[in-house]
């Protein structure tokens, strides 16, 4: 047989009172009364954001101040709860960035849908989407939770563009010019 | 015809609910404060009262210890929406909460707080006071029995059931275990009866406690069920029928439960001190030191009351230390060992105290 | 193997022997055996130039002595295969009995991944904002069989990127990996000879003749054939992400032509059409006229309510009114050569059911292309034919319903999405009658009608129309109409419920389908669900001798037409 029953040990005289338990459980807990409490007085102390925290979901910008996102939608496509609304737009021909030529003209995160998986954050080719430490979102109304593309950069900030695709590329283009 | 004494007894009484009413009050605060502690967090320390919350340290520190929290919690019950459910007994249901707090108020009449040259502080000092104080308190369960009936609906209805079954359970063995006590106190032939006064008295050398620890026990079990407090707390039982016999009830009337509650506690535990802990006096074997007047009333009384705090202290100690008994087990407990234990104590106490008188004086 | 056919040759894909016609290439020879040969520059329908290199496979040849000319039989007893040391590209190889092939040998891998490098060595990093992504050759391929990384450190190209080659084309001369699909498209199926590469090496571009412009109404397949997002079109550019879109298989209303396309749409809104290959048809090509005609769903124009005397009502309070119009008598009918077969069937039934003086399709011709644009602009005057809804085919002008009128013959009209001031009739006299419109925009018929059914566009409902061919081909629901607009053959099905007295209209085409087995031969054991894709050939024969109006077309020819018929109605 692959298992054995065991007897429970049959209690004394002074277990079956029950009151010596009680008293060590009253040690216990009179011990407990004296010692440090371990409640965080939250909004007075913050707690400390660990690295790598998955907070709310925002577009950054590079150091140049591009906006970094070029509306590839593979965010939308990811996002497990649908929360992503991008409507792609083109940068016109006279602008700076010329050559990245796509940027999203509306990009809509529902706040009350993103369920913080970071996904987004995972599949973005631009790295233009980063959840930051920000955990506490509130709000009167549904649409106001629905933060739109200038809300979303403005809590993103810049970030330090690693690749530097895009200044690569212009670079080589301005190579290529002067070698006629 | 002369109204003074009729007066003088009035606003006896308006005090002594005012000081009760405003300890149970705190004790819910203590409650809160010592889960707190117990379970590593603060306890309410929000709470700020304009002006006093505003001096330096002091006010700081009052805020932190929730001083303020009564005032709070009593202003939420009384300013909150009362909504009365559209499928209740209305005039019971407004009648509970009544018949719950008035026998809880009812029974502090009797009870000694105090000596003052040697005549008791209290409002009514009864030969019978125990027995009034018995007969009272129990009519306390009318209460729980009425809301969890009027409320018409299926939790507050097994809470009211259970705290009935509980309350009769308890009754007799809580009765058994006080009369060695009064068969100690009371010398052969004198007159006394059941009055608390004298039990009080007779304790001036000896805590009862000491002397009748198994009546003691009893006896604080029993209370423990008497006030339905944890590992009692059948009637209410929050984790099986959401909040119990009151589920149906809000605002002030859920208030009135909550300090007939408390207020039984208070109440309990100073029959515990006067029975069991030797009421006003000092210590075992040292005379008290109370002198005479009023400073020796005031004295006498603190004494008491902080005897009383310190059984308050342990009611919410046990709470927060033990789990909750299962329905059947507070049934067994009850009648199977008990009652037995109480009649045994108490037959052999009489045996004894027939022999002792017998053989030595 | 048994029962071989004598048409079919044996050849051996990876050791495996698979029947193929004579002539196929390998690709296709491999695409029958369930293989994938990776390529870009071979396209099916186009002629062949093996510029990409990407298909090169192993190639071997049973041996034979080349003294006795007996075969060489190795130690197995089987003949020896003479491999051939450098690898083919399969695009340019037609089958020949006992061929040998390897598709996935450790050579041809090394050559696809060869071949990747140096295609994406010029290649920009893109994807994110390329329109191909998603179903781009180039990046699956890369998945399948690329490096995974580059070795290449220089600057890669810079070429323009935003070449406008026509009023719909838009080139990114940096994505293109000069297959020449684009080019030999233009040459040999849209006869308009515009684009070629210039200059050499890396420098090579691809561009429009000078003085030329890449504007012919096919221009936009050439979107579809690139197989990387060189040339992209400019009303889809950056507007939805292809993964998005949900295809539904429909056909082109333009022409009786009956292109097969997909639709694709997504949450509801079409973003753009494509064709569907269909070898009978239209290959996989469609005319640029005829991508565009969703655009017309979404628009303010739309009828959106039932109505009676211009107040809202719901569709059987409209079917009820208006059955007690047409029970009036003195009704004519008009049918329309845009309704789908089922329609035409529905509306038939009611012109019988109230004895309809005149029963009239209203034709719509233009210059027939030659290829898949017809001069009959209505995509289902045969349908209308073989549901009986007309014996002779439509014409223009509806000048006999006009004098029609105006001498009390008829007194209420009933119009199935024709406006009936386009063709003749005038709105003053419309006004003299009771019109019943069925139609899904607003028109000047539309505001004289006393009963207003909206009605569907092909986009948002199901059905099948009759092509030129008499080929029957279904196309299904993509994107849902307007809210409350319920399917004309329900609106017109409760119509011919009230009047027939019968007790259950029908709720979808199968309905109809069912009735129509029985009641038109031609349409016997032929069920809604099981069209096949690719359309069924209807005999339609008893109609050859009408003057249709249609010329050459891709896949149609009007006297070979008739031999075709011929010959489906011997095999029935």
């Amino acid at each position: 047989m692959a298992f054995k029953i065991l007897e429970r040990k049959p209690l004394n005289w002074a277990e079956r009172t029950y009151l010596p338990q009680i008293i060590t459980g009253l040690k216990i807990t009179l011990w407990n009364l004296f010692q440090k409490k371990v409640t965080l007085e939250y909004p007075d102390v913050r707690p400390v954001i660990p690295e790598g925290y998955r907070g709310i979901p925002t577009l950054v910008k590079d150091p140049k101040g591009r906006e970094k996102c070029v509306s590839c939608q593979l965010c939308e496509f990811v996002c497990p709860p649908k929360a992503i609304r991008i409507q792609p737009g083109e940068i016109p021909e006279d602008a700076d960035y010329a050559h990245v030529e796509k940027a999203p003209k509306q990009f809509d995160i529902d706040m009350l849908r993103c369920i913080y998986c970071g996904f987004c954050q995972e599949v973005c080719p631009e790295e233009a989407i980063f959840l930051q430490n920000d955990f506490s979102l509130s709000g009167y109304s549904r649409e106001e939770m629905v933060f739109p593309k200038a809300k979303l950069y403005e809590m993103g900030g810049t970030f330090p563009d690693q690749h530097n695709k895009w200044g690569k590329k212009q670079q080589a283009a301005e190579e290529a010019k002067a070698h006629g | 015809m002369n109204y003074l004494p009729v007066l003088i007894a009035l606003i006896k009484a308006v005090l002594m609910v005012a000081v009760v009413v405003v300890i149970a009050a705190y004790a819910v605060l203590a409650e809160r404060k010592i889960a707190g502690w117990i379970q590593g967090r603060y306890g309410p320390n929000r709470t700020a009262f304009p002006v006093i919350g505003y001096i330096p340290i002091l006010g700081k520190m009052l805020t932190r210890l929730g001083v303020f929290q009564p005032v709070a919690d009593g202003l939420k019950f009384i300013f909150k929406e009362d909504p009365i459910p559209g499928h209740v007994n209305l005039v019971y249901y407004f009648l509970a909460p009544c018949v719950a707090f008035i026998p809880a108020m009812t029974t502090m009449a009797v009870l000694p707080f105090g000596e003052m040259d040697g005549q008791p502080l209290v409002l009514a000092n009864l030969d019978i006071g125990m027995l009034f104080l018995l007969a009272v308190s129990s009519l306390g369960v009318y209460g729980i029995i009425l809301a969890g009936w009027s409320a018409n609906s299926k939790y507050p209805f097994l809470g009211g059931i259970r705290g009935s079954a509980q309350m009769i359970s308890y009754e007799l063995a809580m009765g058994l275990s006080i009369l060695p006590a009064f068969l100690w106190a009371n010398a052969p032939g004198s007159e006394t009866g059941m009055s608390l006064f004298n039990v009080v008295q007779s304790q001036d050398q000896l805590w009862m406690v000491i002397w009748q620890p198994l009546s003691a026990l009893i006896f604080l079990v029993a209370l423990f069920a008497e006030t339905n407090r944890l590992p009692f707390d059948m009637p209410e039982a929050e984790t099986e029928l959401v909040a119990g016999y009151n589920t149906e009830y809000g605002s002030m009337k859920f208030g009135l439960f909550f300090v007939a509650e408390y207020t039984h506690i208070v109440i309990g535990s100073g029959v515990l001190t006067v029975l069991f802990l030797g009421g006003w006096n000092f210590f075992p074997g040292l005379p008290s030191p109370w002198p005479g007047g009023w400073v020796g009333g005031v004295l006498s009384t603190l004494w008491f009351l902080l005897k009383v705090f310190t059984v308050v202290f342990f009611f919410m100690w046990i709470r927060w230390t033990l789990p909750r008994f299962r329905y059947d087990q507070v049934m067994r407990l009850g009648w199977t060992v008990l009652l037995p234990l109480a009649l045994a104590n108490l037959v052999l106490n009489a045996i004894f105290i027939a022999l002792f008188d017998n053989w030595f004086v | 193997m048994t029962g071989r056919d004598d048409n079919l040759i044996s050849v051996f894909i990876d050791e495996e022997e698979f029947l193929v016609p004579p002539g196929t290439n390998m690709v296709e020879a491999a695409r029958l055996a369930g293989k994938e040969i990776p390529h870009y520059c071979y396209h099916p329908k186009l002629s062949v130039t093996g510029n990409c290199r990407m298909c090169l496979m192993e190639l071997g040849m049973p041996l034979k002595d080349h003294s006795t000319g007996e075969p060489i039989i190795d130690r197995r007893g089987l003949q020896k295969i003479g491999w051939m040391p450098r690898p083919a590209i399969a695009c340019a190889t037609r089958a020949f009995p006992g061929i040998h092939i390897k598709t996935d040998s450790e050579l041809v891998r090394e050559c696809r991944n060869g071949v990747m490098e140096f295609l994406l060595v010029n290649h920009p990093l893109d994807c994110p904002i390329c329109d191909q992504a998603g179903e781009c050759s180039l990046q699956e391929y890369a998945a399948d069989y690329g490096r995974g990384y580059s070795r290449f450190v220089e600057n890669k190209n810079v070429k323009p990127k935003r070449t406008r080659l026509g009023p719909r084309v838009m080139l990114d001369d940096e994505r293109c990996i000069l297959c020449s699909r684009c080019i030999r498209f233009c040459k040999e199926i849209a006869k308009d000879d515009v684009l070629g590469f210039v200059d050499r090496g890396s420098y090579s571009t691809l561009t429009c003749f000078p003085g030329k412009d890449l504007q012919n109404n096919y221009s936009l397949n050439t979107v579809d054939i690139c197989p990387v997002g060189a040339l992209t079109s400019i009303d889809f550019r950056f507007k939805m992400r292809v993964w998005f879109l949900k295809e539904t298989p429909s056909i082109c209303a333009e022409s009786s032509v009956g292109v097969n396309t997909h639709i694709e749409s997504r949450e509801g809104k079409i973003y753009r059409i494509t064709p569907r290959r269909n070898d009978e048809v239209n290959d996989t090509w469609i005319p640029d006229s005829g991508r565009i005609l969703y655009k017309s769903i979404d628009t303010d124009e739309r009828l959106i309510h039932y109505t009676i005397d211009g107040s809202h009502t719901l569709v059987d309070g409209a079917a009820k009114e208006a059955a007690t119009l047409l029970r009036e008598g003195a009704v004519a009918v008009v049918g329309s050569g845009r309704a789908s077969v089922e329609e035409q069937y529905l509306l038939g039934k009611i012109a019988s059911a109230v004895k309809a003086i005149s029963v009239s399709l209203v034709s719509r011709t233009g210059d027939g292309d030659g290829l898949l644009v017809s001069a009959d602009r209505n995509p289902n005057v045969r349908g209308a034919l073989l549901t009986g809804l007309i014996t002779s085919l439509p014409h223009a002008n509806l000048g006999g319903l006009a004098s029609a009128i105006e001498s009390g013959e008829v007194r209420t009209i009933l119009s199935f999405g024709e406006d009936l001031t386009q063709c003749g009739v005038e709105k003053q006299l419309l006004e003299k009658v009771n019109v019943i419109y069925f139609g899904s925009h607003c028109n000047e018929t539309g505001e004289v009608a006393k009963v207003v059914f909206p009605t569907l566009t092909v986009f948002e409902k199901a059905g099948t129309f009759i092509n030129q061919q008499f080929r029957l081909q279904k196309f299904l629901p993509a994107v849902p109409g307007p809210q409350g607009v319920l399917p004309d053959i329900v609106s017109l099905g409760k119509l011919c419920s009230i009047l027939d007295g019968e007790a259950i209209p029908p709720t979808g085409p199968e309905g109809v389908w069912a009735e129509m087995n029985t009641e038109i031969p031609q349409f016997s054991a032929i069920d809604f669900e099981n069209i096949p894709i690719n359309g069924i050939l209807i005999d339609g024969s008893q109609w050859e001798h009408l003057p249709f109006i249609e010329g050459m077309s891709l896949h149609y020819d009007p006297d070979n037409n008739r031999q075709i018929m011929a010959e489906v109605t011997k095999s029935k």
